[in-house]
């Protein structure tokens, strides 16, 4: 064993000094190799780079959220308590209804229009918001529809003047309500991207019934948290609305933002495959570039095997003398492409760094076109090698004098 | 040491058969310098392509140390050239892109021989040509006779039985053949047996015994 390699670093030794013997030559058979890599390794981590960061947006505007709306409710709708109930089924993890109306907002002689949304306490973890003071509406105040509101920071600002203004009361449509707690404003979730540098309010769902002509008692718009998979609270919803409505599954949707990241994946895994595809046979064209090469080496070196041949090399000696050299080129093509690809992705992340993306080298990729980039060698090396260990000593002695 | 008997080697050019050997029959013992002398075309070519187990005959046969040659595969007889056969050829055969010393290494590489051996065996065969301080040079960078000391080194590199030179002055001027000729004396002295190819009945004289060849058939003896 130990034998076999020092005889396999051997022929590594020749097949380097018998490349470096003819660098341009070298350089050009590599080529091919190059930018078949570099195209492989470069399209496909663009594209993962690209999907990765879009996927990871979406998902960051709320994938553990199933948003529910019904549309018909067939006398029969759904109120407070019904969800209060579902939300202690298998596989369901919260439920916060959700109204929203548009109203005026009046503080001192401050005076804007806002949009207050009526909600039952879960919906703060459900949306993922943050709390800069005070606290979240609470069971309590949905039951007793108190007047307390909780408000964004813009709303702080831009309408009351200071962020500390617990206590403060504002006026919507004439009610007086009572500022309990106010949010951070933050662009990760949904909610906030939408309604970033508007003013928005969340009051209990019942108070809002009392505001609002347009929202009532019936819900007709809930969001859903998971207890532990998305996909089983999606069925136990889907499963609880189809026994109220009687089967007719056009009278409510389930949506959430998995199927988005799902049909994303889906389209750059296809372009993934399609590019790499492309590049792949580049290498193909880039391989046989090798097979030329070498076989033009064999012939010019058919002096050097005879004399090899004569010293006492056997066939498999020549062979694997060949072999090596052209997969050795494969493997130098390879690294520069690599390297060259890892080079241009640093560049591409600088240019576009103001798009927060990022694209890194994908590990798979590498050591696919690395794989790849071998067998290329043995395949197209397997000729040249042949023919050369086929050689008869003397004919190969006496040729070109 | 090397005992062929009424070996035949025919080729066929077009319609035509010529027997480059004709029941030819040699007998060579250890520790002697033997030349073989005949005109082109006389099958001394193939006559050293069958000793050096370059070749195999179609008739006859040879064995090489006791060892019958005529039934081995291609890989045997690669390994009995590695083994038993120093060759030094005409036009030197050295490789262009290796230096001298690895040069004379490549025979020992083939052999298996371990690194630091190599060293010292390349070393010891370059002293006794004088070579050493050439080492580094690559054949290019040589006059003939240097190659041609390259080229010796290299056959006795391996300890090989038996010394198999094909016109090794053939490509030389007078001065530098007396110089090749003077180190085959040595080796001749030191008990390696060789075994000389020339068409110049000078060189061919200097040896102990001088073998004959004319139109495929062997003769003992001067002319």
């Amino acid at each position: 064993m130990i034998k076999f390699l020092y005889s396999l670093y051997l022929a590594l030794k020749m097949a380097l000094k018998s490349i470096a013997g003819n660098k341009m030559r070298a350089f050009l058979t590599m080529l091919g190799i190059i930018i078949g890599v570099f195209s492989l390794v470069v399209l496909v981590s663009l594209v993962n780079g690209t999907t990765s960061t879009v996927t990871d947006t979406i998902s960051d505007l709320g994938k553990d959220m199933l948003t529910v709306r019904i549309s018909d409710d067939k006398g029969k709708p759904i109120r407070l308590d019904d969800l209060a109930q579902w939300s202690d089924e298998a596989g369901i993890g919260h439920i916060a209804t959700s109204g929203t109306s548009t109203v005026t907002a009046k503080y001192g002689s401050n005076s804007d229009s806002m949009t207050v949304t009526g909600t039952t306490p879960s919906y703060y973890s459900i949306q993922g918001l943050n709390l800069l003071l005070g606290r979240f509406l609470k069971t309590a105040d949905v039951e007793s529809h108190t007047y307390v509101c909780v408000i964004n920071e813009t709303t702080a600002t831009e309408l009351i003047g200071y962020t500390d203004c617990l206590g403060a009361e504002i006026s919507l449509n004439g009610t007086k309500f009572t500022v309990v707690g106010v949010l951070e404003d933050s662009d990760n979730t949904l909610t906030n991207l939408l309604t970033a540098g508007s003013l928005v309010a969340y009051v209990p769902y019942t108070s809002l019934v009392r505001l609002s002509t347009t929202v009532t008692s019936n819900i007709t718009s809930f969001y859903v948290s998971a207890e532990t998979t998305i996909e089983a609270a999606e069925t136990a919803i889907t499963d609880l609305l189809m026994n109220r409505f009687q089967n007719d599954e056009d009278a409510f949707s389930v949506s959430s933002t998995q199927f988005l990241e799902d049909a994303m994946n889906d389209v750059t895994s296809i372009l993934s495959i399609l590019l790499g595809s492309i590049a792949a046979i580049s290498l193909i064209v880039g391989g046989i570039g090798i097979m030329n090469i070498m076989l033009v080496t064999v012939t010019e070196r058919t002096r050097e095997i005879g004399i090899r041949k004569a010293i006492g090399a056997t066939r498999g000696e020549i062979l694997r003398q060949f072999l090596i050299e052209a997969v050795v080129l494969c493997m130098m093509g390879c690294a520069i492409g690599i390297g060259l690809s890892w080079v241009t992705l640093q560049t591409v992340s600088v240019v576009v760094s103001s798009l927060s993306m990022t694209f890194q080298l994908e590990g798979n990729v590498v050591i696919l076109s690395v794989v790849f980039c071998f067998f290329i060698g043995l395949v197209f090396g397997l000729y040249p090698a042949n023919k050369a260990a086929k050689m008869q000593p003397i004919d190969a002695l006496h040729y070109g004098g | 040491m090397i005992d062929l008997k009424d070996i035949c080697k025919v080729y066929t050019i077009g319609s035509e058969s010529v027997w480059a050997l004709n029941h030819a029959s040699l007998h060579i013992y250890p520790g002697e310098f033997v030349s073989i002398i005949g005109p082109s075309g006389s099958g001394k070519s193939t006559l050293m392509n069958i000793i050096g187990c370059l070749d195999v005959l179609d008739s006859g046969s040879y064995h090489l140390d006791g060892i019958a040659i005529e039934d081995y595969s291609e890989n045997e007889l690669a390994k009995i050239r590695n083994l038993k056969i120093g060759f030094v050829f005409q036009s030197f055969n050295l490789i262009n892109k290796l230096t001298a010393e690895e040069n004379v290494e490549l025979p020992l590489i083939y052999q298996g021989v371990p690194a630091k051996e190599r060293r010292e065996r390349v070393a010891a065969a370059l002293a006794r040509v004088q070579l050493q301080k050439r080492a580094k040079h690559y054949p290019t960078e040589l006059s003939g006779g240097q190659q041609q000391r390259v080229a010796i080194a290299r056959a006795i590199a391996t300890k090989p039985s038996l010394i198999l030179a094909d016109e090794p002055t053939g490509n030389l001027d007078s001065k530098t053949t007396r110089d090749i000729m003077a180190i085959f004396h040595e080796l001749h002295e030191a008990g390696n047996t060789i075994v000389l190819i020339t068409h110049d009945d000078d060189v061919a004289r200097q040896a102990s015994r001088q073998i004959r060849i004319l139109d495929g058939q062997v003769t003992e003896g001067m002319l």
